[in-house]
């Protein structure tokens, strides 16, 4: 049976721009997956808002592929996907979701104000709109997880065992920026929030080559249903 | 999204005094009431239960299509029905705002529904099993909701006529998003348009019981209608939509579940069949096909929630002790 | 352990320099920076403002309805504070 998928000609180009975009639209979705079930009214509109962001700066990166941000979204398979690892893990409790945000936004916010100056004029001005929304979830994210960690017993105990959980995943999305200067942005944050910055050992990686963890399948499965089920309708 | 008129009895006792002639002076002179002024205990209690079974219906409604955002079918729908859901999160918000004014806590009226005490509109406690089915929630949902929030931009009442006016100026893309997805699927392949007309099928009679039961059988509204918290029987609502929403319907090509709908040329009125008010009463007693699950959904999410809240408190409590 | 509450912070909004702060309406949240956050989120989403305070609602103190009488109506017998009070003839121009 023939298949919906599409083929992409990866240049180099390309090839960093759907990682970027990638990252966006799985954080994004996986953020969006909150919806109606936040610990507050106010956190609802507060991730809702981020959500939107980032599926407003994935749809800008496709876009300046030249293909269509549909068919890049919802007719490629998982190994042509190629955002980091961390995007895709499920967002587990309100810790994981928050840990993972500061830590994703604090590496795409220095990536960003480095591309803002980028020769790539369609990059150059993707950086400079994604910057201020990436400077604001950092704001956001971090200001949870100081009252996460600083919080109670429980709460610091979730957003440690986040942080633990998380760090091994982040040497992909610091692959791109300096790692040093992430770590400045991040420990002074994780100590004000008590917590203990994991040691820097193991870093798992793949992603930008196509090798997800399991969980990818099942949220292109559930994301893309409707224009694999009808192929070529417009919707 | 939508306020239903589900006022339960309630009967004002006819308040005779003279501060009550004043304040229904007030009110017949078009004046706003404001939350520090005197009001009756009754016109109090209305408010409380009105406004926040409105802020409810949207907390509530933010689930049937928040069903939707991880499947919508392009990144254009995902990014318009997200930003929908979101701000029937923010309408909400806005309208516990408005009842707290009357000295009720979001915890109390949070509790109410939680619990089960409070009710919310029925219309979601019916499933979205289709694609289509947001679009017939935008076209019909909304527009419904739309019928009845415009009046209620000029209700008695300061801050509740204050929060609506800003609901009805974020709404106004609701109904068009919704209704351009049905365009799109009734212009789409022999598929789609089945969804759509299938999803109609199943809405319709729901969006019409949203405007609550006939006015013959609803006489409190009465009290409502002299305090201006009201300002159109249901009747007159549901047929005020019915009259703008069938042409809409025609030209996407659709056919309402309803042999007996039919335009009445001498009155220039859409007359429609009888509604199963029974359905209606089964569904907001309590066994509709989602009431259970909806319920459980918020419950869980509070659940869930409370050791975060807890802990955004603690470490304001730490902040305020180190900074005494 | 019954959940505490978390305070009500009144919101306003700047819509442009040149205008005041105008209240549009309430968040929870659990101190000051949160309450900001939740402002931004929850009452700028479509360019409504420049600028926003939050103030905790119970550090508010507002007048009296049942003093509007004593407070408000006296003012209103002092006609000659505007400046239709006087008759200047048309001849003088605008003044």
């Amino acid at each position: 049976m023939a298949t919906t998928s599409i083929t992409i000609d990866e240049t180099p180009r390309i090839r960093s721009f759907l990682a970027l975009a990638d990252d966006a639209l799985i954080l994004g979705h996986r953020t969006s997956e909150w919806t109606g079930h936040a610990p507050t009214l106010e956190e609802e509109l507060a991730l809702a808002n981020i959500a939107l962001d980032l599926i407003g700066q994935a749809r800008a990166l496709y876009q300046a592929t030249g293909y269509a941000e549909d068919a890049l979204a919802y007719l490629r398979d998982p190994p042509q996907f190629r955002n980091a690892l961390i995007a895709e893990l499920p967002n587990g409790d309100f810790a994981f979701t928050i840990a993972r945000l500061f830590l994703v936004s604090a590496a795409s916010d220095l990536f960003w104000r480095g591309a803002m100056g980028a020769t790539d004029p369609d990059l150059a001005a993707i950086a400079a709109k994604a910057e201020k929304e990436t400077a604001y979830h950092v704001r956001h994210a971090a200001e949870w997880l100081i009252r996460l960690g600083d919080g109670t017993d429980e709460s610091h105990r979730r957003a440690q065992e986040a942080l633990d959980t998380l760090w091994p995943y982040t040497g992909e999305i610091t692959a791109s920026v300096d790692r040093e200067a992430w770590l400045a942005v991040v420990a002074p944050i994780l100590a004000r929030a008590t917590l203990a910055q994991p040691a820097e050992s193991w870093m798992q990686a793949g992603g930008r080559e196509g090798r997800h963890t399991e969980y990818l399948g099942h949220l292109l499965a559930e994301m893309q249903i409707l224009p694999r089920s009808y192929p070529g309708a417009a919707w | 999204m939508y306020s239903q008129a589900l006022n339960t009895k309630d009967t004002a006792a006819a308040d005779a005094s003279p501060d009550a002639d004043r304040f229904q002076a007030r009110i017949d002179a078009e004046e706003r009431i404001e939350p520090n002024d005197w009001m009756p205990e009754a016109y109090r209690r209305t408010l409380i239960r009105q406004i926040s079974q409105h802020a409810h219906s949207e907390v509530v409604g933010m689930l049937p299509e928040g069903n939707w955002i991880t499947r919508a079918p392009s990144l254009r729908r995902k990014a318009a029905l997200l930003a929908k859901v979101q701000d029937e999160g923010g309408h909400g918000l806005y309208l516990y705002s408005a009842a707290e004014t009357l000295g009720v806590s979001r915890e109390e009226l949070t509790d109410q529904l939680l619990s089960g005490r409070a009710k919310y509109s029925s219309i979601f406690n019916y499933p979205t099993l289709s694609w289509a089915d947001i679009g017939t929630i935008g076209w019909l949902v909304d527009g419904a909701a739309i019928m009845n929030q415009i009046p209620l931009c000029r209700c008695s009442f300061g801050p509740y006529a204050r929060a609506m006016i800003r609901v009805c100026r974020e709404e106004s893309f609701h109904q068009r998003q919704g209704y351009e997805i049905m365009l799109t699927l009734c212009r789409g392949t022999p598929e789609q348009k089945a969804m759509a007309q299938d999803a109609l099928n199943r809405w319709w009679w729901p969006c019409l019981m949203m405007f609550g039961p006939p006015d013959t059988e609803s006489a409190h509204s009465d009290t409502s209608m002299r305090w201006k918290i009201k300002r159109f029987t249901n009747d007159a609502l549901r047929q005020k939509f019915v009259d703008a929403t069938v042409p809409q319907g025609q030209f996407l090509g659709l056919t309402f579940p309803d042999p007996e709908l039919r335009l009445d040329e001498a009155s220039g009125h859409w007359q429609f069949g009888t509604i199963d008010w029974d359905e209606f009463r089964r569904v907001l007693a309590g066994n509709g096909p989602c009431n259970r699950d909806r319920l459980t959904a918020r419950q869980k999410a509070h659940a869930e929630g409370a050791w975060v809240r807890d802990a955004a408190l603690a470490h304001a409590a730490k902040q305020q002790r180190k900074a005494a | 352990m019954a959940e505490g509450r978390t305070p009500l912070w009144e919101v306003f909004v700047r819509a442009r320099n040149g205008l005041a702060h105008k209240h549009v309406g309430s968040v929870h949240a659990a101190d000051a920076a949160m309450a900001l956050q939740a402002a931004r989120d929850v009452y700028t989403r479509r360019g409504e403002g420049l600028s926003l305070w939050v103030v905790p609602s119970n550090a508010i103190v507002a007048s009296d309805p049942s003093d509007r009488g004593m407070l408000f109506e006296p003012t209103g017998s002092k006609i000659y504070r505007h400046p239709t009070f006087y008759e200047v003839p048309e001849d003088v121009g605008h003044m």
